[in-house]
């Protein structure tokens, strides 16, 4: 398994995502940007993930809804900032559940050998509106990875070199 | 977020204050004790073990004349679960996506003849 490598640095406003894909790149930027390959992936498993509208484009709006056991919606919707690219996929992006904090992401996919290094770059509003943005909708998921909790309250503790 | 929250993102944001935090995992100091491998003043290490208090990152007590410190999990516990929750999201999509783009390999490829065989079957 790829590890998935997180950075929150306490502080500045940014989410960076650093992952591996055992793919070739065009293959990788397919499954960002064509909504069939999208609903398929994007999301935990327990949400059922639907596509009101994906426009790819430059200006083009989109919105996506992840729905839970119980029927309830959490909606996520932005706009595409130029036309996408393997090297640049530009959107903002904002939950419903936090109106008026709004995040600018970037995606540039990386191949290497065949394989795909995906580099997400997140910038919101303030260091406030990323925490809160990160944490909607996301809570339920908190109870889990004990084992993980206890590795990332040391590196959070350790000094920064 | 809470506001409790941010206040614990907000003491855990300066590199002195998670350096007293990761000193305090291995036991109770006092000022005089927090202060020495550090290249700042008794003073400045009070103010931070202030705002460390204040987030609820540690507490403090009196043994004789000294005042210790001890540190307390339970915010930090609170601040990392934030975080595991964003890491789980993101970690499970892309375990669904390898297994994604493992299957549009497996079909756009040519399988030998014996593989298609079996797959006849």
């Amino acid at each position: 398994m790829n590890a998935t490598e997180i950075t929150v640095e306490p502080g500045v406003p940014f989410v960076d995502v650093v992952r591996e894909f055992d793919a070739p790149r065009d293959l990788v930027f397919r499954a960002h940007t064509e909504p069939e390959l999208l609903v398929q992936w994007l999301g935990p498993r327990k949400y059922q993930m639907i596509v009101d509208r994906w426009e790819p484009r430059d200006g083009g709006g989109w919105r996506y809804i992840h729905r839970d056991a119980d029927g309830n919606d959490w909606g996520f919707h932005g706009v595409f900032h130029g036309t996408p690219t393997p090297d640049d996929m530009v959107q903002t992006f904002e939950f419903e559940g936090a109106p008026g904090h709004v995040s600018l992401n970037s995606l540039r996919l990386e191949e290497r050998d065949g394989r795909t290094i995906a580099h997400v770059h997140a910038v919101f509003q303030s260091v406030e509106a990323r925490d809160a943005n990160v944490a909607g909708g996301m809570a339920d998921g908190m109870t889990e990875g004990y084992q993980r909790l206890d590795e990332l309250i040391v590196r959070l503790a350790a000094p920064v070199n | 977020m809470s506001d409790q929250l941010s206040v614990v993102f907000g003491a855990l944001a300066d590199p002195t204050r998670r350096a007293i935090l990761a000193r305090l995992a291995g036991g109770d100091l006092s000022v005089a004790e927090l202060a020495a491998p550090f290249a700042v003043s008794q003073p400045a290490i009070s103010r931070h073990l202030k705002v460390l208090e204040g987030a609820g990152l540690i507490s403090r007590t009196r043994r004789a004349t000294a005042r210790l410190s001890h540190l307390r999990a339970r915010p930090l516990r609170d601040a990392t679960e934030w975080l595991v929750g964003y890491r789980e999201y993101w970690e499970e999509s892309y375990l669904r996506l390898d297994a994604l783009l493992a299957s549009l390999q497996a079909t756009s490829r040519v399988l030998p003849p014996e593989r298609n065989k079996e797959q006849d079957r």
